[in-house]
């Protein structure tokens, strides 16, 4: 090794002269402490090392002093590439702002064959005329949708039961199509429904527009229908065999399917995840219940605490890991969508965990009665008669007065997690959200008390034990690594 | 292993001839070409051949005619060969029959790494340069793929940018792979001038041995080379230019395998392809052997965590110059058959093993100085 050097003649950094990038730290389990940096990397260290760290002692040589540089977390003579790469990840996970508006929901009836106790706004009527959305506001909504910048489109049409007034499903599928000959955005269009009064012919209609179909399945048989009443007692039946018949026709891929937690949906998260993988979809989504509309007035929301619903999460998220140590790949989509902001340098689309709020930026929902919301909780607050969050309607307002209204301008400022006190130094800031809509309904402030939220409560508990989860158990960091790149 | 330098005897004593020369085996090629081609035949007169080359005869041809050694009986129709006037060496430069010709621009190098397989030297050897111009003429246009490497081909500046403009000019469908420390694209205006040759089929394969700057620093003893090296790959890319990511895997850049995975995952997502690559025992890997010597059987699982890591981040990656019985079945959707065929050998105690064709055997160098401990044949 005569002619070559020896690698401390390459640690050029000598003791006490690195500099600290940005970071984040709290106390973790194990006497360690847990460093998040501002593109969202983490790294764990010792409570003494990190007293070393911080006060610029720790030696150039220590694997921990090379892990901190290697991920950003301080910087030497050696890294000066460091800043060019926090950079470029910084703007890699701001990117989508850019992009503005890609999801447009279309509520285009209220009116629902389902009276599901925890539901939000559906009504039971007949009145077309007063619940269903009109071709005229239909078509001033699907107008602004293309005035989005947003290289992706994507159209959801929601209800109530959305199918009680395909005919104008179908005229803004058409409709759009027809704008989007000139426009070419990537355009996908997504029907939320039940399936209970799912025809050949609408499944046809979805097949040529490739139309996507996202249903509700709650559980099993007796879980579910006692969540979802309809007339006769058959939501479970219809939706089963609804999604088969939508899979035969539109394609296994094409068909997704999400679940709600009740009181009676807690002890038997296993039979719920086991409902899932029986009809054969990959992955589950354990969603609390949303404080709003109904849910609200019938008590059902107040009816568990977070705690519980952390516990009942908690179960399933073991249940799904040892499912996946026994062969089969599948996946918690809340979980993959918080790993995507943890693991990766990407940032996710989902709506509650975006900063700057997602509301109004990532989606809009233009109402049956033509007035536009920033999210669908705030137009089920304003179905209970607040309308804090309504940025106007299609019928009388431009597209500047909607998405430049202080209805939409002052909650996003308000609520943006960096200038909020506590988030502002939370380790888990990056991964997490800012959620005015919910702030606003439960503490009646855009901002909240953050040790009160139980927003906040749950996802850091949440990143908590997916943090531990992995680091314990090499076989769930790579099952991870897979969720949070799906 | 197919010897790329051969020497030969003069039969001829007309035989005055130096220089590249495009090989055939076809005696009865249209006259007005033969001047521009060797003919290989043992019996031909050769007329109108610019020269005539025997492999078992030593019958003078009309003209200029030399006998080639044992060790370049290989050479055949579409070769093409560099005849030195003096030395009565011949070296081969271009071989139809491999997809994976390689060409080494210089020998010069801003770095030094220790597992150099072709150490640098610092003599002007520009020369070089010119002969490749004149090769890249010659070369079929329905050539595959070529591979410039070096030395570092960059340290050309805006001559290698113009052997690039040639070879999109006379091989415009030959996929052009270059092996390039990227340094010299930390410069954006050099990076600009590569990608607006705006060449259809190039790739510049760059290494990155550790996500640890003072470890691929002392790998490659270079100062500032991870920042330099780094700042190359994010000019290149934002120029929408295909970068590849060679890792070569020796005792300093196993250490941190799954680092150096995670690294790129979280930095570099947009490569276009990262190869890890077992260590070839020439040049200073010979003498740093003991160093940098690490055994495949001993790293194994971190090289299927580090692939399996990539592979979930959607990354193209692929394991080169491994033997079969060393790695983990979970690396296979990456396990690539990558040693070139010129230097490609198993050992006697592989015969019989039952999954030989799915193994990419062993350079000739490592069954001749080191290789692992562990290898054993599958039994079928």
């Amino acid at each position: 090794m005569s002619k070559f050097q020896p690698i401390a003649f390459y640690a050029k950094p000598t003791e006490n002269s690195y500099s600290l990038l940005p970071f984040k730290f709290s106390r973790f389990t194990n006497n360690r402490i847990l460093l998040t940096n501002m593109v969202g990397e983490y790294f764990l260290l010792e409570e003494d090392k990190f007293q070393k760290f911080v006060s610029k002692k720790l030696g150039t040589n220590e694997s921990s002093y090379i892990d901190l540089r290697s991920k950003h977390f301080l910087k030497d003579s050696s890294n000066e590439v460091a800043i060019d790469l926090l950079a470029l990840k910084l703007r890699t996970k701001l990117s989508r702002l850019s992009d503005f508006t890609a999801l447009h929901i279309f509520v285009v009836s209220l009116r629902c064959e389902h009276s599901c106790p925890y539901c939000q706004v559906s009504r039971q009527s007949e009145d077309k005329q007063k619940f269903d959305m009109s071709e005229e506001i239909a078509h001033k909504a699907v107008e602004l949708v293309f005035r989005s910048p947003s290289p992706t489109i994507k159209i959801e049409f929601q209800g109530g039961e959305p199918l009680l007034n395909f005919e104008l499903i179908k005229y803004i599928v058409v409709r759009a199509k027809q704008i989007n000959e000139n426009e070419r955005r990537n355009l996908d269009f997504v029907i939320a429904t039940n399936l209970a009064v799912v025809t050949d012919e609408i499944l046809q209609f979805c097949s040529e527009n490739k139309v996507h179909i996202s249903t509700s399945l709650d559980g099993p048989k007796e879980l579910h229908n006692k969540n979802r009443p309809r007339k006769g007692g058959d939501s479970y039946e219809r939706a089963i065999s609804g999604i088969k018949f939508a899979r035969d026709v539109l394609g296994k891929d094409q068909v997704s399917a999400l679940m709600t937690t009740t009181e009676a949906s807690l002890s038997k998260v296993k039979d719920i995840i086991d409902e899932y993988i029986e009809n054969d979809f990959d992955g589950i989504f354990l969603r609390h219940l949303s404080p709003y509309g109904f849910a609200i007035k019938t008590k059902s929301y107040a009816s568990y605490s977070t705690e519980k619903w952390l516990d009942f999460y908690k179960k399933g998220l073991e249940y799904i890991i040892e499912i996946n140590r026994n062969g089969l790949f599948f996946q918690e989509f809340y979980a993959s969508t918080l790993l995507k902001k943890i693991l990766t340098s990407e940032e996710t689309g989902f709506v509650d965990l975006m900063n700057p709020a997602g509301i109004g930026i990532a989606a809009v929902v233009y109402n049956y009665d033509g007035s536009v919301h920033p999210s669908d909780e705030s137009r089920m607050l304003a179905e209970m008669g607040d309308d804090k969050f309504k940025l106007g309607s299609v019928l009388t307002n431009t597209y500047e007065e909607i998405f430049g209204s202080e209805a939409l301008l002052n909650p996003l400022e308000e609520s943006f997690s960096s200038s909020n006190p506590m988030c502002t130094d939370c380790t888990y800031e990056l991964y997490c959200g800012a959620d005015p809509v919910y702030h606003y309904a439960l503490h009646n402030d855009f901002v909240g008390r953050k040790p009160e939220s139980s927003f906040c409560n749950r996802n850091m508990s949440i990143i908590d034990y997916l943090i531990n989860r992995m680091e314990d158990d090499p076989f769930v960091k790579k099952l991870f690594y897979k969720w949070a790149n799906r | 292993m197919i010897n790329l330098y051969g020497k030969y005897e003069k039969l001829s004593v007309s035989n005055d001839y130096s220089g590249l020369l495009k090989l055939t085996t076809n005696e009865l090629l249209p006259f007005p070409l033969r001047k521009q081609y060797g003919l290989i035949s043992d019996t031909a007169k050769g007329d109108g051949f610019k020269i005539v080359l025997r492999k078992n005869s030593s019958i003078p041809s009309a003209t200029a005619s030399i006998k080639l050694s044992e060790e370049i009986h290989h050479l055949g129709n579409g070769d093409i060969v560099s005849i030195g006037a003096d030395n009565n060496q011949l070296r081969v430069l271009f071989r139809k029959q491999s997809n994976q010709n390689s060409i080494l621009l210089t020998e010069r190098c801003n770095h030094y790494c220790l597992m150099c397989s072709q150490p640098p030297k610092i003599n002007d050897d520009s020369w070089i340069m010119e002969e490749v111009k004149e090769l890249v003429r010659l070369i079929p246009d329905d050539t595959m793929e070529l591979g410039f490497t070096g030395g570092e081909p960059t340290l050309y500046g805006d001559e290698f940018i113009d052997l690039l403009s040639l070879c999109k000019s006379y091989l415009p469908r030959t996929a052009i792979h270059v092996l390039s420390n990227g340094r010299s694209f930390k410069d954006f205006s050099y990076a600009k001038k590569y990608a607006a040759l705006d060449h259809p089929d190039l790739m510049v394969g760059i290494p990155i041995y550790s996500d640890d700057p003072v470890t691929h620093n002392f790998i490659v003893q270079s100062d500032n080379a991870f920042s330099e090296t780094i700042k190359g790959i994010l000019n290149l890319k934002a120029l929408g230019q295909r970068v590849e990511i060679r890792v070569v895997l020796q005792r300093y850049s196993v250490e941190r395998l799954e680092a150096i995975a995670n690294f790129i995952a979280r930095n570099l997502l947009f490569v276009d392809h990262v190869a890890l690559m077992g260590l070839e025992i020439m040049g200073f890997t010979r003498s740093n052997l003991e160093e940098l010597w690490v055994d495949q059987y001993d790293y194994k699982d971190k090289l299927s965590n580090a692939v399996n890591l990539l592979t979930s981040y959607g990354i193209n990656v692929s394991v080169y110059n491994h033997q079969r019985c060393l790695v983990n079945d979970d690396v296979m959707h990456a396990y690539r058959k990558s040693i070139s065929d010129w230097k490609n050998e198993y050992l006697e105690g592989c015969n019989g093993c039952a999954r030989m064709d799915e193994c990419g055997g062993f350079f000739s160098s490592s069954v001749k100085y080191k290789h692992s401990e562990f290898i054993k044949p599958f039994e079928s």
